[in-house]
């Protein structure tokens, strides 16, 4: 049985004016490392709140492992760990004073749960009669993981652990995520970074409270419908302005070095036309090579279709 | 020649005996896009609240829009835009609320704040959310309506800080549009950003560890400078053997 089971999960807030979480369904097996990509307002927090037990939904039910949210709310607390995406420690406790409450309220020590945290713990260590409020921001959420961490759990829920946070650092934190999900813990990450994605084994793309895809992203990649091109040329302000109004596009948008771009009807013809073209409008160094599409690709190609079908 | 409205030389903030932005010297033209990279506690913000005029130097010198950072700070705070992901309106006024209010504080005049509101909510396309509170609006409108805001008043300059955190793929690119205009117009664009595809939408980019601007080059010369297929590898490379990121806030 799934550790996770979500089922048409709903939250509404002002009375029902404002839905957070849409019917949300998805389960997460022992073991995995699951990941909710989406902006801010995609109703990740809302999902955290609600399995952790925090906030009760409007409809729908949710176990995890096979602990119902509303009923077994008590033991669910017990088993869970949770690292919220406001940092939550106390700011005027140390580093060690952190550590040991968040141990002792959970009946155990740190000495007895030390092996699930040292390799993550001795990197603040040197730090530890530091309070916790004058941490940098990558160690203030190297602390909040080992407090969430301090009692074991068997599902860990980190909801946007690398905002905010520099590349250098984000990396660092995936890396510690492998090694504790290699320990059998079950984690759901949220994350708005869509290049984290590939991070994780099974993903769920939202976007205003509903799930839009869920599958690994290698599949949900693969699914990509259209083949994709990258297109850069000197001016890339411009070119972007003009591709907007190709008619052989099927989409275009800005993408870090290039501009990625799909054909309505892709072929030979259609691409020696739009290369033809730019050349003869003035445009320097003009590349356009195939590229395999991303999960950030995915994501916009479903966002767009949502949108034109409302 | 173009003009020069960024201009610092050995710029250095010290907190105690904390050197938290250690002589940094670069210019940044008008209408350019620059980005200022750099890692968790590298001394961005702190060198941010200089140019701003919000924060006095320690030592060193810069000009900014004309005005020097010791003596013409007002002169700074009226030539400048800043937005950031945390504070930018007010979410408890309207939209026209918020245009009306920091119009005011611009100095605009009620005609100007009459015709820059009705110029500004026809070309977000925000004519049915014009009278709702901003506090209801999703983030991505929100950003976008800020960074408007922001350059209400025609600055020289606007800084933005860490603009699009958090919003969708999409606005993140539309909010990008609404800067190359704003360059096209002639503001220079001073950006934060934590994703490095939006390094490559600057014109150029400084790279700042530990207090030092380590880099500060076109995207395509800092890839190459440094042998990395993208600016991640740039960022990491310079970033990783910082001193300070275990230590500092």
């Amino acid at each position: 049985m799934a550790d996770l089971l979500i089922q048409q999960l709903r939250k509404t807030y002002n009375k029902g004016a404002t839905i957070a979480v849409d019917d949300v369904s998805f389960s997460v097996e022992q073991g995995a490392l699951f990941g909710l990509i989406g902006p801010d307002g995609a109703g990740k927090t809302s999902i955290f709140r609600m399995l952790t037990t925090l906030l009760l939904p409007d409809s729908g039910t949710a176990s995890v492992r096979g602990m119902d949210i509303v009923h077994d709310y008590k033991a669910i607390r017990k088993e869970v760990g949770y690292m919220p995406g406001k940092f939550s420690l106390y700011q005027d406790l140390t580093v060690e004073e952190n550590l040991n409450f968040f141990a002792t309220v959970f009946n155990t020590s740190v000495a007895e749960n030390y092996s699930l945290i040292k390799d993550i713990y001795v990197q603040i260590e040197p730090f530890k009669t530091r309070k916790a409020g004058k941490l940098s921001g990558g160690m203030k959420q190297k602390l909040a993981l080992c407090c969430a961490l301090i009692h074991r759990p068997t599902v860990l829920f980190l909801d946007e652990p690398t905002t905010g946070v520099d590349t250098v650092s984000r990396k660092e934190f995936w890396a510690m995520l492998q090694q504790l999900k290699a320990q059998g813990i079950t984690i759901l990450v949220s994350t708005p970074y869509m290049d984290e994605a590939t991070l994780c084994e099974r993903i769920a793309l939202m976007q205003s409270g509903r799930i839009m895809a869920i599958d690994t992203p290698e599949r949900l990649v693969s699914a990509y419908p259209d083949r994709m091109y990258a297109i850069k040329a000197k001016d890339m302000s411009a070119l972007l302005q003009e591709l907007r109004h190709c008619g052989s596009l099927a989409s275009c948008y800005a993408f870090g070095e290039y501009h990625h771009i799909t054909f309505n009807n892709d072929n030979e013809v259609s691409r020696t036309a739009l290369v033809q073209y730019f050349t003869e409008q003035g445009y320097k160094d003009l590349e356009l090579k195939e590229i395999a599409p991303g999960i950030e690709d995915c994501f916009i190609r479903l966002m767009n279709y949502a949108g034109n079908s409302h | 020649m173009q003009e020069i409205v960024i201009k610092t030389e050995q710029l250095t903030k010290r907190f105690g005996d904390f050197t938290a932005v250690d002589g940094i010297s670069f210019s940044v033209g008008a209408g350019e896009i620059f980005g200022f990279l750099g890692a968790n506690g590298a001394g961005k913000t702190t060198a941010m609240r200089m140019l701003c005029g919000l924060s006095a130097p320690s030592s060193g010198a810069a000009t900014i829009a004309g005005f020097d950072i010791y003596t013409g700070t007002e002169g700074i705070k009226r030539n400048i835009g800043y937005m950031s992901q945390k504070f930018s309106l007010y979410e408890d006024l309207t939209v026209l609320e918020n245009i009306r209010l920091f119009g005011g504080i611009y100095g605009l005049r009620d005609r100007q704040i009459k015709d820059k509101s009705e110029e500004l909510i026809g070309s977000l396309g925000m004519g049915r959310e014009a009278k709702k509170l901003v506090g209801s609006l999703p983030l991505g409108w929100k950003q976008k309506l800020a960074f408007s805001v922001a350059i209400l008043h025609t600055p020289r300059i606007v800084f933005l800080d860490e603009p699009t955190g958090g919003v969708d793929p999409v606005t993140r690119r539309q909010f990008w549009d609404l800067i190359y205009a704003a360059a096209a117009s002639g503001i220079t664009i001073f950006v934060t950003t934590h994703y490095m595809d939006e390094a490559e939408y600057c014109g150029r980019v400084s790279m700042m560890v530990d207090g030092v601007i380590k880099a500060l080059d076109t995207p395509s010369q800092l890839k190459q400078q440094f042998a990395a297929g993208s600016m991640d590898e740039v960022f990491f490379e310079l970033a990783r053997n910082s001193k300070r990121k275990a230590d500092q806030a």
